[in-house]
């Protein structure tokens, strides 16, 4: 009993010992400074040298947290226990963090080079004159096709995915909104519908996809497509373009119909303190030359359209990632639908997972 | 009992309070709210009362029970072999030794075993077979689902054997039973609690499992442990995945209470 003691009381010592190093540590680097600004992020969704530049060129300390999905950034922000200074919602979850006053707006004169943002990507839906948010990444949803088990052709529309050639063949991307999106879109309709009968018809849709269905899996997908296990998979194009840069074999299409159009966009959430900092990360951030050096690190596609001409002609042209204007034109934006539409859309989903099984 | 302190007892009151009978009843007490934040029977009705979710529960109660059934067919044996051996604690250990790795880790070892390129596939290219699609089948689930499983059936089996006291084996052999009379009439009833034990520590976590799901079943077997999930991450909606928190702990306790040790009429008389 006294050895087991004094085991214990070692070990406090010791988480005491290195709590107090890594305290004295962080202090050392300013990281409980009030100069520190905290970018509250997706994982690896910004280029490391960006930030060491940012810190060199103004002073300003950054520390960066991540989250993996949306709701989990929303929850810890409503509880407010960090105070997070920048966070990088969706479009959807900017509308709903409006709505549970979550946001700050932002002081538009305090912002330059807003004007380098492409104006298709300006004043949407989920967030009129952008007074909450500033776009940061755009991408698509789209069908990755591997070329060694399918042709480019046989793979240019949402309804080639129906096909009996591809029976046991297709991925899907673990989202309610998404795979119900692309069955709508398939119809004619809108991805923001609440019309009970076209969703039950998106439904049907979907089960008669479900011999052609290998597996329905979350970020997995990217590791099995680069693996040749599946021809086709249905994904959003940030995620495709991790995978073709594993695997050579693939590609990404974003069929000319229509698809989801969605944005990441940085937001001064309610947590937020330190507003000098967080004026000069914007406007850093909004440089042509950041923002296309942030758009290669990443591989998403920039909605600065004037950093879109600093990026090599082979990025800026694939039109696997910034698709002709005909296309965008197509492409249609989520709008936060509500908790009971959400729920109906889910048990859609779900209903079809179950579907045939 | 003069000795008795009651600071013992108050800290393990304490952690019951605090880590089992706080949850469950705030799980009891969200099941009873929409989305909203009506209270409202409406989440026991939309269970109830919609075939998806009954059909969800029949699911999750087959695979759990066939997860169940397979474990039990290996470890019964393996528990019995490992008594006869020497190093007995040795093997017992290295059965163990693989719940100390994280479940994810697991899961994702089997993908690259399973997987198209993986070693079993290429396996089966070299012996002549060619390559079968292995991952995302109901048969791999079940497989890498009771694969996790087994060291918690083995575990109680084995205790239950080593208890086992060696003279009432002798005896029924010195009495003439045949090796699978003793075993049926002697061994297998003297050890059943430590089956029971291992069938509850199986089949309930079983039939919740949802990380497996997605993972190796590609979710083609859809469990309560992934409505659950999707309630409570996605679709937010507290008290629905509430209400199939609550079925499942009531599907527990029946379990609990079917295989658990009742005391039996006749046991005066014995």
């Amino acid at each position: 009993m006294k050895r087991l003691v004094s085991f214990i009381l070692g070990i406090l010592a010791v988480c005491l010992l290195l709590f107090m190093t890594s305290s004295h540590l962080q202090k050392a680097q300013g990281l409980t400074n009030s100069d520190t600004l905290t970018l509250y992020n997706w994982g690896d969704y910004i280029d490391p040298q960006l930030i060491k530049k940012f810190q060199r060129e103004t002073g300003y300390k950054v520390r960066v947290e991540t989250f993996d999905s949306n709701e989990a950034m929303f929850t810890k922000i409503q509880q407010g226990g960090t105070s997070y200074d920048l966070a990088v919602p969706s479009e959807y979850m900017v509308q709903k963090m409006r709505k549970a006053h979550l946001l700050k707006p932002l002081n538009k004169s305090r912002i330059h080079g807003l004007a380098n943002i492409n104006s298709r990507f300006l004043n949407l839906g989920f967030d009129p004159d952008n007074r909450y948010s500033v776009p940061y990444f755009w991408g698509t949803l789209g069908i990755v096709y591997n070329d060694q088990m399918v042709k480019a052709n046989q793979v240019q529309h949402w309804r080639d995915l129906w096909s009996p050639r591809f029976r046991n063949q297709i991925m899907l991307v673990d989202s309610a909104r998404d795979i119900m999106g692309m069955a709508l879109i398939e119809q004619g309709h809108s991805v923001n519908t609440t019309n009970p009968v076209q969703l039950n018809a998106a439904k049907k849709r979907l089960d008669q996809l479900s011999p052609n269905v290998k597996a329905i899996v979350a970020d997995e997908i990217k590791m099995y497509m680069a693996q040749d296990e599946a021809a086709v998979a249905v994904t959003w194009s940030g995620e495709a373009s991790e995978m073709m840069a594993n695997n050579s074999h693939l590609h990404y299409v974003v069929p000319s119909e229509g698809s989801n159009l969605w944005f990441d966009n940085l937001v001064i959430p309610r947590t937020a303190k330190h507003y000098k900092a967080i004026y000069a990360f914007i406007n850093f951030m909004l440089r042509p030359e950041n923002a296309a050096q942030n758009a290669t690190y990443v591989g998403y596609a920039t909605p600065n359209k004037a950093a879109e001409k600093k990026l090599p002609k082979s990025v800026a042209n694939d039109p696997q990632f910034y698709p002709d204007e005909k296309t965008i034109s197509h492409l249609q934006v989520y709008q936060d639908l509500g908790p009971r539409m959400v729920g109906i859309y889910n048990d859609k989903f779900l209903e079809f997972k179950m579907h045939g099984h | 009992m003069k000795r008795f302190n009651p600071a013992y007892s108050f800290l393990y009151i304490l952690w019951i309070v605090l880590f089992v009978i706080a949850p469950l009843v705030l799980i009891v007490y969200q099941s009873f709210f929409d989305i909203s934040g009506h209270l409202t029977l409406a989440n026991y009705q939309a269970y109830f009362g919609s075939g998806t979710y009954l059909k969800m529960t029949l699911n999750s109660i087959w695979y759990a029970l066939l997860i169940t059934l397979l474990t039990l067919l290996i470890s019964y044996p393996t528990a019995y072999w490992l008594n006869q051996t020497k190093n007995k604690q040795l093997w017992l250990l290295l059965i163990i030794l693989p719940t100390w790795i994280n479940l994810l880790l697991k899961a994702y070892a089997f993908i690259g075993i399973l997987s198209q390129n993986g070693s079993v596939n290429h396996f089966l290219t070299f012996v002549g077979i060619g390559p079968q699609q292995l991952l995302f089948t109901n048969a791999s689930f079940i497989f890498v689902a009771a694969y996790i499983e087994i060291p918690f059936m083995i575990l109680p089996i084995f205790n239950a054997i080593d208890e086992l006291n060696p003279s009432f084996v002798n005896a029924s052999r010195d009495l003439g039973a045949t090796n699978w009379q003793t075993f049926s009439k002697v061994i297998f009833p003297l050890t059943i609690n430590g089956v029971k034990a291992g069938v509850q520590a199986v089949f309930i976590p079983s039939l919740s499992l949802f990380m497996l799901t997605r993972l190796i079943g590609g979710n083609k077997v859809i469990t309560l442990g992934t409505a659950i999930e999707e309630h409570f991450l996605v679709t937010q909606n507290w008290g629905m995945g509430s209400t199939i928190g609550v079925v499942l702990i009531v599907a527990m306790v029946i379990i609990m209470f079917v295989t658990g040790e009742r005391r039996k009429k006749g046991r005066k008389g014995e």
